[in-house]
C-alpha cells in the first residue's frame, strides 16, 4: 500500500505523486469504488500539452463513461500502456500499478497547491459526488 | 379500473409472506435455447433447391457477395418456430402488463386505438414514390403534425424526419453549425450542464465540437455563475433538458437563453421531459431556438427495445433555411413537398421519417386536444409528487422541493446497511416492477430515478410504496434476498464487465 499521506489530490478525485518535475498520476481508492468495475480505458496521446483540470483521458465502467482531468499543467510525457489490456489493474490497484499517466510540470510548485490528504477527505464528504 | 394483470401478482406476494420466501429461492433456471440449437430433428428442408437453375441465379449475383459455405439455417417445423418466438415475446418486460417507472424514458401506457390507427390501409398500405396528388391526405396530416408541435412547443417551424431523439439531436446540431457558419462565425464549443443525459454530451463530440461541462448549484438548478464564466464568442450552443434530469424545473432559464443569445450562441432544447410541460409553459416561450421532441416518450408511440421512435426538431424563424428538406408545405389548398431549400442540412432520413409512428402521435394530440395535454402533464406532475413524499421516509432526496415529473431519490440509508441502489433495483423485478433509472444522474450517489407518468393510478402507486418498503424490511432482515435478487427472471445478474470486455456478439457452431 502507498503511503497516500504524501499524494496530492484534486476535487474530481484524481491523485498526483511529484518527483522532480515528474507527476505521477491516477484516481483515489475512493473514486475507482464509485466508478465501479472499469471496462475500458481510453489513455492520453503521450506529447499532449494540458493545463490544469483539462479532461485529459476517459475511464468507462458498467455504470458510464468518466472524464479524468489532468491536475496541473504540462506535457504528458509516460501512459500506463498495460491498463489498454488490463484495465480492471485500476479497480486493484488505484495508488500502485494503477496509475493512468505522467505528466511533465511546466511548475512543480503547482502540486503544492492541490489538496492535501486531509484537504480531499474533507472536501470528498461535503460534497455529493 | 381493474387492477392490471400483475399488480395481481404483486398483491398475492404482499398478501403472503410465504409465497415471498418462494422468491427467495433460487429456483432453476434452464436456458432458452436459441432457434439454432433447436435444429436437431429430421425436418423437411425449406429452402428451395437451385436445381437447374445455378445460372440464373448465380450469374445475376456479384462473385464477392456469394457465401463460400452453407448458411447455417436451423431446420425447424412451422409449430416449433411458433412455440419459440411466441415463448420469447412472452418473455418481455412491458408497460402492458407491468409498471415500468424508469425515469427520463416517460414509459406511459400508449393506448391501443392509436395502434389501431396507424393499420388503417390508407395509412399502412401507402406507398412513399406515390405521387404527391396521390397522397393529399397523408401529406395534410404531416403537415398539421408540424404545426401542433410548432404550437404545442413555441417554434416555428418543425421537421418530421429525425427517427429517434439522439437523431433529433444530431439534427439540431447540424441546423447550429450551419447557421454559424452561414453568417461566418468560428464556434467549437457546446456547453452542457452535468446533469444533462449522456446523448447530449455525445451528439456534441460527434459533430466535432469541444464539450464544456457547467456545473449544477446546490438546488441541483444549472449554476448560473459557472455558466456565465464559461460563455464566451467560441460558444456554439448550450444543450439544457427543462425540468432537468432531477425533475427540477431550471428557473433561470429567461435569463440563461438570454446570456448564451449575448455571445451569439444558441440554445437548444432537448425534448425528453416534456411530459411535464404540456399546455403548460413551451420552450420556445422561454428563449430556446432549437428543440427535439420524442414522440415514443411524450406523445404515446411505443418505444423501449425497438421503437421504433421519432424525434421530430423545431426551430425559431432565424433556422428555418437550414432544416432537413423536404419539408411538407401547403400551397392554395394543396400539400406538397418543398422542392428547393439551397441552405438546409439535407435529407437525414429516407423518405419523411417514421410516418407510423408520426400518426400516433397525431392522433393522440387529436384526441386529447389543448385541455387534454394539460391534463397528462398535470396528472404526471401529481403523481410524481405523490410518490416523492411518500418515499421521503424511506430514501434520501438529495434535491428536495416540488418536482416536475419524475424525481431522484438515493439509496444512501441503504447503502450504510450494505445494499446498493442496483441490488433494490434487481429486487424490484422479483415483485413485477421495472427498475427506476439507476446511478443517473451521475451527480447523485446511489441515485434512483423514479417516474411514473400520468397513466398509473394512485392504487399502482400505493402498491410501488408498499413494495419497497417491504424490501425495506428484507434489507433489516434478510438482505441476502436483496444482495442476490432477481430470483424470478429468465436469468440473473448477468457478468456486466465480462459482457463489455469480451461481447459475444454472434451464435457459433462449437
Amino acid at each position: 500500500m502507498a503511503d497516500t499521506s504524501k499524494l496530492r489530490y484534486t476535487e474530481t478525485h484524481e491523485w498526483v505523486h511529484l518527483t522532480g518535475k515528474i507527476a505521477r498520476v491516477g484516481i483515489t481508492d475512493h473514486a475507482q469504488k464509485e466508478i465501479s468495475d472499469i471496462v475500458f480505458i481510453e489513455l492520453p496521446k503521450i506529447g499532449r500539452a494540458v493545463k490544469g483540470k483539462d479532461s485529459a483521458m476517459v475511464i468507462e465502467s458498467v455504470k458510464a463513461a468518466f472524464d479524468i482531468y489532468a491536475p496541473v499543467a504540462g506535457k504528458i510525457v509516460k501512459i500506463n500502456e498495460e491498463l489498454s489490456k488490463k484495465p480492471e489493474i485500476v479497480n486493484q490497484s488505484p495508488y500502485e500499478n494503477g496509475w493512468l499517466f505522467e505528466i511533465e510540470c511546466d511548475d512543480p510548485l503547482e502540486v503544492e497547491s492541490l489538496l492535501t490528504e486531509a484537504q480531499y477527505q474533507n472536501a470528498k464528504n461535503t460534497s455529493h459526488h | 379500473m381493474s387492477t392490471p394483470l400483475a399488480l395481481n401478482r404483486i398483491t398475492d406476494l404482499l398478501m403472503n409472506d410465504s409465497k415471498a420466501k418462494v422468491l427467495s429461492k433460487n429456483e432453476t433456471r434452464s436456458r432458452t435455447p436459441l432457434i439454432f440449437e433447436r435444429h436437431s430433428r429430421n425436418h423437411a428442408e425449406w429452402l428451395p433447391a437451385l436445381e437447374g437453375h445455378e445460372e440464373t441465379y448465380l450469374k445475376s449475383i456479384p462473385q464477392d457477395f456469394l457465401r463460400k459455405k452453407e448458411a447455417n439455417l436451423p431446420s425447424v417445423s412451422e409449430l416449433e418456430v411458433v412455440r419459440h418466438f411466441t415463448g420469447l415475446s412472452q418473455k418481455n418486460f412491458s408497460v402492458d402488463v407491468n409498471f415500468y417507472p424508469l425515469g427520463s424514458c416517460t414509459m406511459k401506457y400508449n393506448p391501443k386505438c392509436l395502434d389501431a390507427i396507424a393499420s388503417l390501409s390508407s395509412f399502412s398500405l401507402i406507398h412513399p414514390y406515390q405521387e404527391e396528388s396521390l397522397a393529399q391526405g397523408a401529406l395534410k396530416i404531416l403537415f398539421e403534425m408540424q404545426e401542433y408541435l410548432s404550437e404545442i412547443t413555441g417554434m416555428d417551424e418543425f421537421t418530421l424526419q429525425p427517427a429517434a431523439g439522439a437523431h433529433g439531436e444530431l439534427c439540431g446540431l447540424l441546423i447550429a453549425g450551419a447557421y454559424h457558419r452561414a453568417r461566418g462565425s468560428k464556434k467549437t464549443k457546446v456547453l452542457i450542464p452535468d446533469s444533462a443525459h449522456g446523448t447530449n454530451p455525445a451528439t456534441a463530440a460527434l459533430c466535432g465540437y469541444e464539450v464544456v461541462t457547467v456545473k449544477s448549484n446546490a438546488k441541483g438548478l444549472v449554476d448560473f455563475d459557472d455558466l456565465k464564466s464559461k460563455l464566451d464568442s467560441g460558444v456554439a450552443c448550450l444543450m439544457m433538458t427543462n425540468p432537468n434530469t432531477l425533475g427540477l424545473f431550471e428557473e433561470d432559464i429567461l435569463e440563461i437563453a438570454k446570456a448564451v443569445h449575448a455571445v451569439d450562441g444558441l440554445v437548444y432544447y432537448d425534448g425528453a421531459n416534456m411530459n411535464a410541460l404540456l399546455g403548460i409553459c413551451r420552450p420556445g416561450d422561454m428563449g430556446f431556438d432549437i428543440v427535439h421532441m420524442n414522440l415514443h416518450k411524450t406523445f404515446a408511440v411505443p418505444h423501449g427495445s425497438g421503437g421504433p421512435g421519432s424525434g421530430p426538431v423545431g426551430v425559431k424563424k432565424h433556422l428555418i433555411p437550414f432544416l432537413p428538406s423536404p419539408r411538407v408545405l401547403k400551397q392554395k389548398e394543396k400539400f406538397l413537398f418543398e422542392k428547393q431549400a439551397p441552405q438546409s442540412i439535407g435529407k437525414l432520413r429516407s423518405f419523411y421519417g417514421n410516418f407510423g409512428a408520426i400518426i400516433r402521435s397525431y392522433a393522440y394530440i387529436k384526441a386529447l386536444g389543448k385541455e387534454g395535454l394539460r391534463a397528462v402533464s398535470e396528472n404526471a406532475i401529481i403523481n410524481a409528487n405523490y410518490l416523492r413524499v411518500r418515499l421521503k421516509k424511506m430514501y434520501d432526496v438529495p434535491y428536495d422541493g416540488i418536482c416536475m415529473h419524475e424525481f431522484v431519490m438515493a439509496a444512501t440509508r441503504q447503502k450504510k446497511k450494505g445494499v446498493r441502489a442496483l441490488d433494490i433495483a434487481k429486487r424490484l423485478l422479483d415483485y413485477g416492477v421495472h427498475a427506476p433509472t439507476v446511478y443517473f444522474p451521475l451527480i447523485v450517489e446511489e441515485a434512483m430515478m423514479v417516474e411514473p407518468t400520468e397513466t398509473e393510478s394512485k392504487e399502482t402507486l400505493d402498491e410501488f410504496v408498499q413494495i419497497l418498503e417491504k424490501i425495506e424490511k428484507e434489507i433489516e432482515q434478510d438482505p441476502a434476498i436483496v444482495l442476490e435478487a432477481p430470483h424470478t427472471t429468465p436469468v440473473g445478474r448477468m457478468d456486466e464487465v465480462l459482457a463489455a470486455r469480451q461481447p459475444n456478439l454472434r451464435f457459433k457452431n462449437s
